[in-house]
């Protein structure tokens, strides 16, 4: 077959539909978004009829897809790794359930925080859960391991993660597929109990599921992900998980490494080959691109028992993403030359475009606001967070998906007045439904402005699950039709604007406010449709 | 054969499209490629890079390693200084000079300049005036690749074709305007070379 150039999230998108997927669930997120979209593009899945609708969250797309797997179809979940948090519930009981048809649960882990709040390591959730954890260290073992981890999932009823991070995500290389497999036919679960947790039932899966660990760590030992390099100078040997093998290779392009290397791409670790290199070695180097997850655990709680070296001591950075240099300074080699970056070369952060509807809002509302001073408006995860640098200096928050709202209505009962929220329209559909209720029950003194831009902007232009529903949503929910108040984020607008942000400040109760306009990047092609 | 390099300029400056038109003339070889983007914060107006690998052997970093890039290429004089730390003392440094000025304390062009014609190896060409003298200022992208050409070791024609194949679907004036401004980049980078 021919080469496919892919990115290494299209690759395990490929993979996954030639390995005999039903349906892709997932809410977006940097670097995660590309398997999503890859499947949704892809002719092929259309003409199969692959599932492939965005999912108002992380936890809806975690439940959906468990549903699928209930049937004994195969599915996969996409998500980035806050949204494993979103997702936690479904995801641990997951475990506990177990799966019928495959069931892979794709998490891009952002370390350095590219485009994230934190750098959190999907890995502990994958032990914390007990489910095991496939970890590709190129684009070509992304597309295989979906074929592995499906097969696995049904073996064994366990969900797989598979764990990416965004230089893999974001980076391309040519592929070779495989052959084809057939989907799986409707086939439900043998055991009535399965998926019924009722304590009974769940202390049996439970128990079901440790004694489980033993035979996925045997197949943790044969995997041909898991791999032991023999070396002849066994004073230092390196454990190299995912993308960190890469990065010990690279040091080593002119010469082999003398030092025996065991890569890892698949959890739970192999217990016999970590002894191995421990029994044999001096020293150990563990290198994790993430937090040092399997460091923490061999060196335990004590950290008296082995020489370890790792980001724990500090030979390699404790935060961030490892990269080529970082490694060579732990592996003790000369580093390179480098030349400095010019003392002239400043900053560029980026900015709201030109002409975003965001702007507007923003002027609008620091206007109205101007006789409170500063520190009143709670923000969330969007486009609309840049509202924080100059020239705006909007915003006092930004924490997780929803906690705008939420934010506002725990400021607002201790007595913040004015206490504002303001959120994206997919944030609102995200997690934000929720914190309105609670706004409404409590009857909290706040302002929410729901910014609607028609359009998923910051993670690159997804359909949001609400366009078209916000103002029945809110009266759903119970705020009053008259304080849901839609107005236009434009110039031509902002006295009247103005206006009606100041009288909703001054309701008692709570206030929706919409701003709507359309992304600047989508507005023509919006118009064109019409 | 090897060559690392990193692509740099403003979000919306079209650094993508290099790598894309780069990529798909690699992929028509035998050799191997690997391409780290930057993708995620639609907002324009940040500075963007994307580290481009290629050699005929196994690749195993999706990074460029600090300090052995071979070439820097860059769309944007003071983008093309902040990848310092990653290019070999003599590798290429490629950049467009017409600056994008979207920050309160951008730099001086003449210091700019000093710096970037400090580095030994360096063509300074100005991609935006040549697009817009050939009608169509959004090729800057391309006159810029053009500039570099002569040192990515991949056959010009290659490149051509790729340009081709990429654009096909916006039609033949598109193409034929971003092979005018390949050529028209590559012209001025062997004249230079040529002094
Ligand atoms: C739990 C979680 N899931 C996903 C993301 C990634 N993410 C950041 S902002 C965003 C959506 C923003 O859309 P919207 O609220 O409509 O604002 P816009 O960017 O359009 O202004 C997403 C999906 C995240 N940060 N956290
Ligand atoms: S991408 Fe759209 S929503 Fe985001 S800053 Fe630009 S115009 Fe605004």
């Amino acid at each position: 077959m021919d080469k496919l150039l892919l990115l290494g999230d299209e690759a395990l998108a490929q993979g996954a539909l030639d390995a005999g997927l039903s349906g892709a669930y997932g809410y977006p997120g940097t670097p995660s978004t590309e398997i999503f979209e890859y499947v949704q593009r892809n002719k092929e899945a259309a003409e199969r009829g692959v599932h492939r609708t965005w999912s108002a969250n992380e936890k809806t797309a975690m439940e959906e897809a468990l549903g699928m797997s209930y049937t004994g179809k195969r599915a996969i979940v996409t998500m980035k790794h806050v949204g494993l948090n979103v997702a936690a519930d479904p995801f641990v009981n997951s475990g506990i359930t177990g799966t019928n048809g495959g069931l892979i649960v794709a998490v891009a882990d952002d370390p350095s925080m590219h485009s994230s709040q934190n750098e959190q390591d999907s890995r502990h959730y994958g032990r914390f859960a007990l489910i095991p954890v496939f970890e590709p260290s190129n684009q070509q073992e992304a597309y295989n391991m979906t074929f592995d981890a499906f097969a696995l999932s049904e073996k064994y009823k366990t969900p797989v993660v598979m764990r990416l991070v965004t230089r893999l995500s974001h980076s391309r290389a040519g592929i070779i597929r495989k052959e084809q497999l057939e989907e799986n036919a409707i086939k439900l679960p043998e055991n009535p109990n399965q998926f019924v947790l009722l304590p009974a039932f769940a202390r049996q899966n439970y128990k079901n599921l440790v004694e489980k660990q033993k035979i996925l760590e045997k197949e943790s030992e044969e995997s041909k992900y898991n791999v032991y390099h023999e070396g002849k100078d066994k004073s230092l040997g390196i454990i190299a998980c995912g993308l960190g093998y890469n990065y010990v290779k690279e040091n080593h392009v002119e010469a082999e490494c003398e030092y025996p290397i065991l890569k890892i791409s698949q959890y739970p670790l192999p217990r016999k080959m970590i002894t191995k290199m421990i029994n044999e070695c001096d020293e150990v180097l563990i290198v994790e691109d993430g937090m040092p997850v399997i460091e923490e655990w061999l060196r335990g709680y004590m950290d008296n028992s082995l020489n370890i070296k790792g980001r724990m001591d500090g030979t390699l950075p404790r935060v961030g993403e490892l990269d080529p240099a970082k490694l060579r300074t732990a592996l003790g080699l000369e580093p390179y030359p480098m030349k400095k970056i010019p003392e002239i070369v400043k900053g560029r952060p980026p900015e709201l475009c030109k002409g975003c509807p965001h702007r507007d809002s923003y002027i609008a509302l620091n206007e109205a606001m101007k006789k409170y001073g500063p520190g009143h408006v709670f923000a969330d995860i969007g486009c609309y967070t840049l509202g924080f640098l100059a020239p705006f200096h909007a915003i006092n928050s930004c924490v997780d998906m929803g906690a705008s709202i939420s934010m506002a209505v725990g400021a607002a009962s201790a007595g913040l007045f004015p206490s504002i929220a303001v959120i994206g329209d997919s944030t609102f559909g995200h997690s934000g439904m929720t914190p309105l209720l609670d706004a409404v029950n409590s009857k909290a003194n706040i302002v929410v402005f729901i910014l609607d831009n028609s359009i998923v902007a910051m993670t690159g232009m997804q359909d949001s699950a609400v366009t078209g529903k916000i103002e029945e949503i809110c009266a759903g929910v119970g705020v009053e039709k008259e304080h849901i108040r839609v107005i236009i984020p434009l110039k031509p607008h902002h006295e009247e604007n103005v206006r009606i942000i100041q009288n909703e400040i001054n309701y008692k109760g709570v206030s929706v406010i919409i701003p709507r306009r359309p992304c600047i990047h989508i507005a023509s092609k919006m118009r064109k449709q019409k | 054969m090897k060559k690392d390099i990193i692509l740099a300029g403003v979000g919306g400056q079209g650094i993508l499209s290099i790598a894309t038109i780069i990529g798909y003339a690699v992929v028509q070889s035998d050799l191997h490629l690997k391409q780290a983007e930057v993708h995620g914060m639609s907002q324009r107006g940040g500075a963007v890079e994307s580290h481009l690998r290629i050699s005929d052997k196994e690749i195993h970093s999706d990074l460029v390693p600090h300090g052995r890039s071979d070439m820097i290429i860059s769309v944007e004089p003071m983008e093309s200084l902040r990848y310092f730390p990653y290019l070999k003392h003599d590798g290429w440094l490629i950049t467009n000079v017409t600056p994008f000025v979207n920050i309160p304390n951008y730099p001086e062009m003449e210091h700019l300049l000093n710096e970037i014609r400090g580095h030994k190896n360096s063509i300074a060409i100005d991609g935006d005036a040549i697009a817009k003298e050939i009608g169509s200022p959004r090729s800057m992208n391309m006159v810029i690749l053009g500039a570099a050409s002569p040192f990515l070791e991949i056959p010009f024609e290659m490149l051509e074709d790729s340009i081709r194949a990429v654009f096909e679907r916006k039609g033949e004036d598109i193409v034929q305007k971003n092979l005018d401004a390949l050529n028209r980049g590559r012209d001025f980078a062997e004249k230079y070379i040529q002094k």
